[in-house]
């Protein structure tokens, strides 16, 4: 029973890893573009395409196509931002939003166009093997998983906080024309934030493809509205808060499927989600807004 | 020698032209202040000089290159910082790391050290909270903050926007005594202040401004007995 239930854990904090790592993209950008990328969920389907393209057609070994498959998120989530908010920065906040979700539409298509719409089946690119910790088992999956995600993590905070262009980030995402003033190149922040997010993205697209093992157009939806609500969870904004956010939210659902219902899990998520919004509007670490008059 | 040459500057703000041909200049190791009234156009001019808005018509000079149409954060590395209305720290980053996002534009590590440590010198009330955030701090610290984030670029020239705004009348003559100081090391000053009494009597030349025009310029000490300042803005 002790040990069920510490496997649930366990494949909740895998799953919530992956929500995490997709909600830092969502909660970065957010952070300095005040806008919503609904593309980004999407970014993880391109991620999980390029990875399976690299290695079954084009034939290159794993860690190439790892690195690859880094390359062109990154590179395509700089591209979107240049392309199709770029010219729209100064636009209704409504504008920015439509044009984020026929962004995602776009990218679903294309990659619908390109590979069709029947599920591709793909290999994990890590090897599945079952290790025993004490009584507990743990899948080899899910222990890379745990581990890159915490590494991310811990680059990640250690970047913004400790280096001159982390600092620069958190200064655009604060006040764009006082950062200009220090000579902070805002276009150039912001390409990097969307070219970090996308690369976060392409490891949680890695790490979800290796779990599931089967690809189609739409497979960066749930996760990607998963780990957006991960974000507005752990307070949109907020790094640390996306982490929080993405981590509990896969715990809640595993414990969920587990113990109460797996149909009624999603509605369990979205439920805590209802009610910490209802007691803190701004998140579980998010600021509270003040309103200068 | 001009440092700073602004020629017939048009500024569009939205649909309202905020400065209808502005020319003034800035001398070498002036101050030099912007009077008038709220909406007269001095801080739309102070943006469009540092690059945050862009002019609409006329031409901007400083040291000897032309920046009408340079942008915001490479103007800064040619010697130019501009502390802002309302000073605009950066309130979630601590009093060290503004400080140090001032110097963003310069390599040098032992120079920014050595800044630092002018610069805790000259407002030992920012090394005292140094590791605090800067949205903690007071009107009057946050003022000081911004200061110090500009002069931390080693600035020739440095443009400061009513920095006594929303002081208590303590505050602001050491804002201005700061501000004398900061001069007197040799640093040039554009000032723009509400305040001016104050600002005048700390100036060497000034300019007046009337809904986006320049009504009337002069020595300082010559305005501050001018019966039609007098009477507009000494409340006299």
């Amino acid at each position: 029973m002790l040990i069920n239930f510490i496997e649930q854990l366990i494949n909740g904090l895998r799953t919530g890893s992956i929500y995490a790592l997709i909600a830092i993209g969502y909660t970065m950008v957010y952070g300095i573009a005040k806008m919503i990328n609904f593309a980004h969920g999407d970014i993880i389907m391109v991620g999980a395409y390029a990875l399976y393209f690299s290695i079954s057609v084009l034939g290159l070994p794993v860690p190439v196509a790892l690195l690859l498959t880094v390359i062109v998120c990154s590179v395509l989530g700089v591209l979107i931002e240049k392309i199709a908010y770029k010219p729209l920065r100064k636009a209704q906040p409504l504008a920015v939003l439509i044009t984020a979700i026929g962004m995602s539409f776009f990218l679903q298509s294309s990659s619908l166009l390109i590979f069709g719409s029947t599920p591709i089946p793909f290999q994990s690119v890590i090897p599945n093997e079952n290790i025993k910790v004490g009584p507990v088992i743990i899948s080899s999956i899910t222990l890379v998983t745990l581990v890159v995600t915490a590494v991310a993590m811990i680059l990640l905070t250690l970047f913004i906080n400790k280096t001159k262009m982390g600092s620069a980030m958190r200064a655009v995402s604060e006040d764009k024309g006082a950062a200009e003033l220090m000579g902070i190149n805002v276009n150039s922040t912001i390409s990097m934030t969307f070219a970090i997010g996308s690369a976060l993205a392409a490891v949680a697209g890695i790490l979800y493809i290796s779990q599931y093992q089967s690809m189609k157009p739409t497979l960066g939806a749930l996760p990607g509205i998963k780990a957006f609500v991960a974000a507005v969870l752990g307070g949109i904004g907020s790094i640390p808060g996306a982490m929080l956010g993405g981590i509990l939210l896969g715990l809640i659902e595993s414990v969920s499927k587990a113990y109460i219902s797996t149909e009624l899990a999603d509605a369990i998520v979205f439920g805590v989600l209802i009610v910490v919004l209802l007691f803190r509007p701004s998140g579980l670490l998010g600021k509270k807004k003040i309103v200068k008059v | 020698m001009e440092i700073l040459k602004v020629k017939d500057l048009v500024v569009n703000y939205g649909m309202i032209k905020a400065v209808k041909g502005a020319s003034f200049c800035v001398n070498q190791g002036e101050i030099v202040a912007l009077i008038g009234a709220n909406g007269a156009g001095k801080t739309s001019i102070l943006h469009t000089v540092t690059g945050l808005l862009s002019a609409k018509e006329g031409s901007i000079e400083f040291d000897g290159k032309d920046i009408t149409r340079t942008k915001a954060h490479d103007i800064v590395k040619l010697g130019m910082a501009h502390v802002p209305e309302g000073r605009r720290v950066f309130g979630d980053l601590t009093v060290i790391e503004n400080l140090k996002l001032g110097a963003y534009i310069r390599n040098d590590k032992a120079g920014i050290e050595e800044s630092l440590d002018k610069i805790y010198k000259r407002f030992p009330r920012l090394f005292e909270r140094k590791t605090q955030v800067a949205g903690t701090l007071s009107g009057g610290e946050q003022q000081m903050l911004a200061m110090g984030r500009a002069l931390m670029s080693n600035p020739k020239v440095i443009l400061m926007d009513e920095p006594s705004m929303g002081l208590s009348p303590l505050y602001v003559n050491e804002i201005f005594d700061i501000i004398r100081e900061i001069h007197e090391s040799g640093t040039t000053v554009l000032l723009v202040e509400q305040n001016a009494k104050k600002a005048l009597s700390i100036a060497d030349r000034a300019y007046v401004l009337e809904t986006g025009n320049i009504v009337l310029d002069g020595d300082a000490k010559t305005l501050i007995d001018d019966d039609s300042v007098k009477k507009a803005y000494l409340g006299e």
